[in-house]
């Protein structure tokens, strides 16, 4: 036994050393600098958030890094790849929870020494990242998740960027609609998903609801469990109550399924649907939503994308590529990349040569660039958070053809809380500084 | 103290570990400690499989031990990592205590359905509390070492990594006596014969019972130090796909060895991220393939490779 003991510690430690070891040089081996500019990609590829936002995202970027890579950009960036350089996507799954994302980061940068990150739509994942991308001085860009707390609970992030707008102004720029096309409604439902983001969804269209809507009153509100797909008794509970609308933040097959569901029962005939995230689904509903739904794409992005050059010839290859429309997680993560290359290119630094992560921050901190989406403002959270727009409008579907009609926009600085301020703080002061067109 | 050679080969390994920390690469470092942490997690799901339980449910302490930890920085002001990770050691104690009175009637399928539940309740408590980010979780950060502030990055990250292996190496040890023990061995007498065990005027509920609560507390340790390395909190850590992963672990590893959820819990984890850099569509089918593959070929899970040579020398 003594003996087979001292062996196997042998194996122990000879086990552990070469597969550290291997490791290691793997590692190193596929971290070459090749004058190629890396950027890792994180999106779903598994999952119920795949479908809806990481497929739509992932392709996104893969049809752009292609098409930048032979320059086939209109301008203002028809210079191939990022600033000379050719582009390197590494693509990984976000699945998996906070702790496997900071591991997977950490790999990205350390491992595969990656120039810069673009990435996730989970906020969980957004808040681990956040201090992470600052210890290893990495510059990051979030596309797409929407918690308030990203800048708040990191006021110093100097890598750290979002091009996406966050939650509250999806759900302010919700009430700005109602407000400004049904002005007398005033029995207000919602039905969310019992997480955070169903839960801060709600409490920012509560809010205001009752400053911009002051006759109105919520009538019913349901919270029944991410991914539960049956939602026969919520939508009892909401028929009762005869709500004129029904607010839902709710994403993905859940929505899908909450639509279908409460468009057969008579719900959806009787109020109006309202649905923050709606526009992801836009290709899919057919004649399963009924005509008049309101919904939004978090944004100028997807279906709500303005009539520029970019986005036209964007549509255009994307269609190509996938025949289908992008919605609006592609057109973030556009953006995205975008704005990379955007920050790379007015970084100061000459043709071909891969700015530094602090020349990369310093040139889009605070910046204003040309998008698929318009102008995008980097505006918010210390020039670190983008402003932007947002548009809602109905879906119509006649003859096989999707359509969205009745659109209102709302300027940036109508749905977006002054610089430093809490978003609930803005709402419950009543919106001071706002200024709609 | 007399050490026996497992011990000593142990605590050479420790030593390397943290030796080759300070040569080796962030990301690996953080690999290492991320995967030993979870390890300390799984000696607890295989302590537990020696006396013939499987907990589904390992997450509920992983969650405990690390929103301890979080939430003392957060709320209570304790920003002691070593004060962190024994309050969550007690916290997830008392938990147990309370929750084995119930669990150790049960066996088999119910226990280990029973023990999911109870991390779920967990999960489901978690994602409701709005002031702990719900789903988002919250971060932890700003932790000491006896009033030490290590600086940010990489000496943070070597930091916790040495308080891991060394958590380790004390937790191994222990775990290794206790499995050599008279009590030790009876855990396996339980899982052949309970009736047999009672026969003998031992009392297996008690045994178990002692068994959940030390595997609750091996496990919180698992998940403050996770939390300190991760630097970042959520109630994921108690869903019922975590737990999995740690019986998942448990399995590759087998109950041969004390050392043997170590070797796993790496393994695991490099497999993974080569898994999700190489095949970023389809990581989840190479993982799902080598743990058919261990269960097909090596049934006593990745340790058997050790003691079949073992029988072969004999011979």
């Amino acid at each position: 036994m003594k003996n087979n003991k001292s062996k196997f510690s042998k194996y122990l430690v000879s086990g552990v050393a070469a597969l550290a070891l291997a490791a290691g040089a793997a590692g190193s081996a596929s971290a070459a600098e090749n004058g190629k500019f890396r950027v890792g990609i994180v999106t779903f590829l598994s999952g119920p958030a795949a479908g809806p936002f990481g497929v739509p995202s992932a392709n996104a970027a893969k049809v752009l890094v292609e098409e930048l890579n032979k320059g086939n950009l209109p301008a203002p960036y028809d210079k191939i790849g990022i600033n000379g350089a050719e582009i390197e996507a590494v693509i990984i799954d976000e699945a998996g929870g906070a702790t496997k994302q900071v591991e997977e980061y950490r790999n990205l940068v350390q491992r595969q020494k990656v120039d810069a990150v673009i990435g996730y739509v989970s906020s969980g994942d957004c808040l681990a990242i956040a201090p992470v991308a600052e210890e290893l001085k990495t510059f990051t860009i979030a596309y797409d998740c929407g918690t308030p707390r990203l800048f708040a609970d990191n006021p110093d992030a100097a890598y750290m960027f979002r091009t996406g707008l966050d939650a509250s102004v999806d759900n302010i720029g919700a009430v700005r609609y109602l407000a400004a096309t049904r002005p007398d409604v005033t029995r207000l439902a919602g039905i969310q998903q019992n997480y955070s983001w169903g839960q801060d969804s709600w409490a920012d269209f509560t809010a205001a609801a009752s400053a911009l809507l002051p006759e109105a009153e919520v009538v019913e509100e349901q919270f029944p469990k991410i991914y539960q797909g049956q939602y026969g008794a919520e939508i009892s509970a909401l028929s009762v109550k005869r709500p004129e609308i029904v607010h839902s933040s709710f994403w993905g097959g859940d929505m899908e399924a909450l639509v279908l569901q409460a468009n057969a029962r008579g719900l959806l005939e009787d109020a109006t649907g309202l649905l923050t995230c709606g526009e992801a689904s836009f290709a899919t509903y057919k004649d399963q939503a009924p005509n008049g739904m309101i919904i939004g794409a978090r944004g100028p992005f997807g279906q709500f994308a303005p009539d520029n050059e970019l986005n036209t010839w964007f549509e255009g290859v994307y269609q190509n590529a996938y025949d289908l429309e992008p919605v609006y997680p592609a057109t973030k993560m556009a953006q995205a990349i975008l704005g990379l290359k955007y920050a790379a290119e007015n970084a100061g630094v000459a043709d071909k040569e891969i700015p530094s992560a602090e020349q990369l921050a310093a040139a889009m901190k605070g910046a204003t660039f040309e998008s698929v989406s318009g102008t995008v403002e980097m505006a918010r959270g210390n020039g670190h958070q983008a402003m932007q727009g947002i548009t809602y409008g109905e879906y119509h579907y006649e003859d096989g053809v999707a359509s969205i009609k009745n659109a209102v926009s709302f300027d940036g600085e109508c749905v977006t809380p002054p610089e430093g301020v809490a978003a609930a703080d803005w709402i419950a002061d009543g919106f001071p500084g706002a200024k709609c067109n | 103290m007399r050490l026996d050679k497992t011990e000593i080969s142990l605590g050479l390994i420790a030593l390397a570990c943290v030796l080759f920390g300070f040569v080796s690469p962030g990301w690996l470092i953080f690999l290492l400690t991320i995967a030993l942490a979870k390890a300390l997690v799984v000696q607890g799901v295989v302590m537990q499989m020696r006396s013939g339980l499987v907990s589904f449910g390992q997450g509920l302490f992983y969650c405990i031990g690390g929103y301890t930890v979080g939430m003392g920085g957060q709320f209570f002001g304790i920003h002691d990592a070593i004060a962190a990770l024994s309050l969550g050691m007690f916290v997830a104690i008392v938990v147990a205590m309370l929750l084995g009175l119930l669990l150790t009637r049960y066996r088999e399928i119910f226990f280990a359905m029973l023990s999911l539940a109870f991390s779920m309740i967990l999960f489901g408590i978690l994602v409701k509390s709005q002031e702990l980010g719900s789903t988002d979780g919250f971060n932890v950060h700003d932790w000491t070492l006896f009033g030490w502030a290590p600086e940010a990055g990489a000496g943070s990250q070597h930091t916790v990594f040495t308080m891991t292996v060394v958590s380790g190496l004390i937790v191994a040890v222990l775990i290794h006596r206790y499995t050599k023990a008279g009590i030790g061995v009876i855990c396996e007498a339980v899982r052949e014969n309970e009736v047999r065990v009672e026969y003998l005027g031992l009392s297996p509920r008690w045994l178990l019972y002692g068994n959940y609560v030390a595997a609750a507390a091996v496990s919180a340790l698992g998940g403050g130090l996770t939390a300190l390395a991760t630097g970042h909190v959520d109630p994921e850590m108690a869903y019922w796909t975590t737990s999995g992963e740690f019986v998942f672990i448990a399995l590759l590893g087998g109950l041969g060895h004390v050392a043997a959820p170590f070797i796993a819990a790496i393994v695991f984890s490099f497999v993974r991220t080569y898994a999700i850099e190489f095949v970023p569509h389809t990581w989840q089918m190479i993982l799902g393939f080598t743990l058919l593959a261990v269960i097909i070929f090596l049934p006593k899970g990745l340790w058997s490779l050790v003691s079949r040579e073992k029988t072969g020398e004999r011979a």
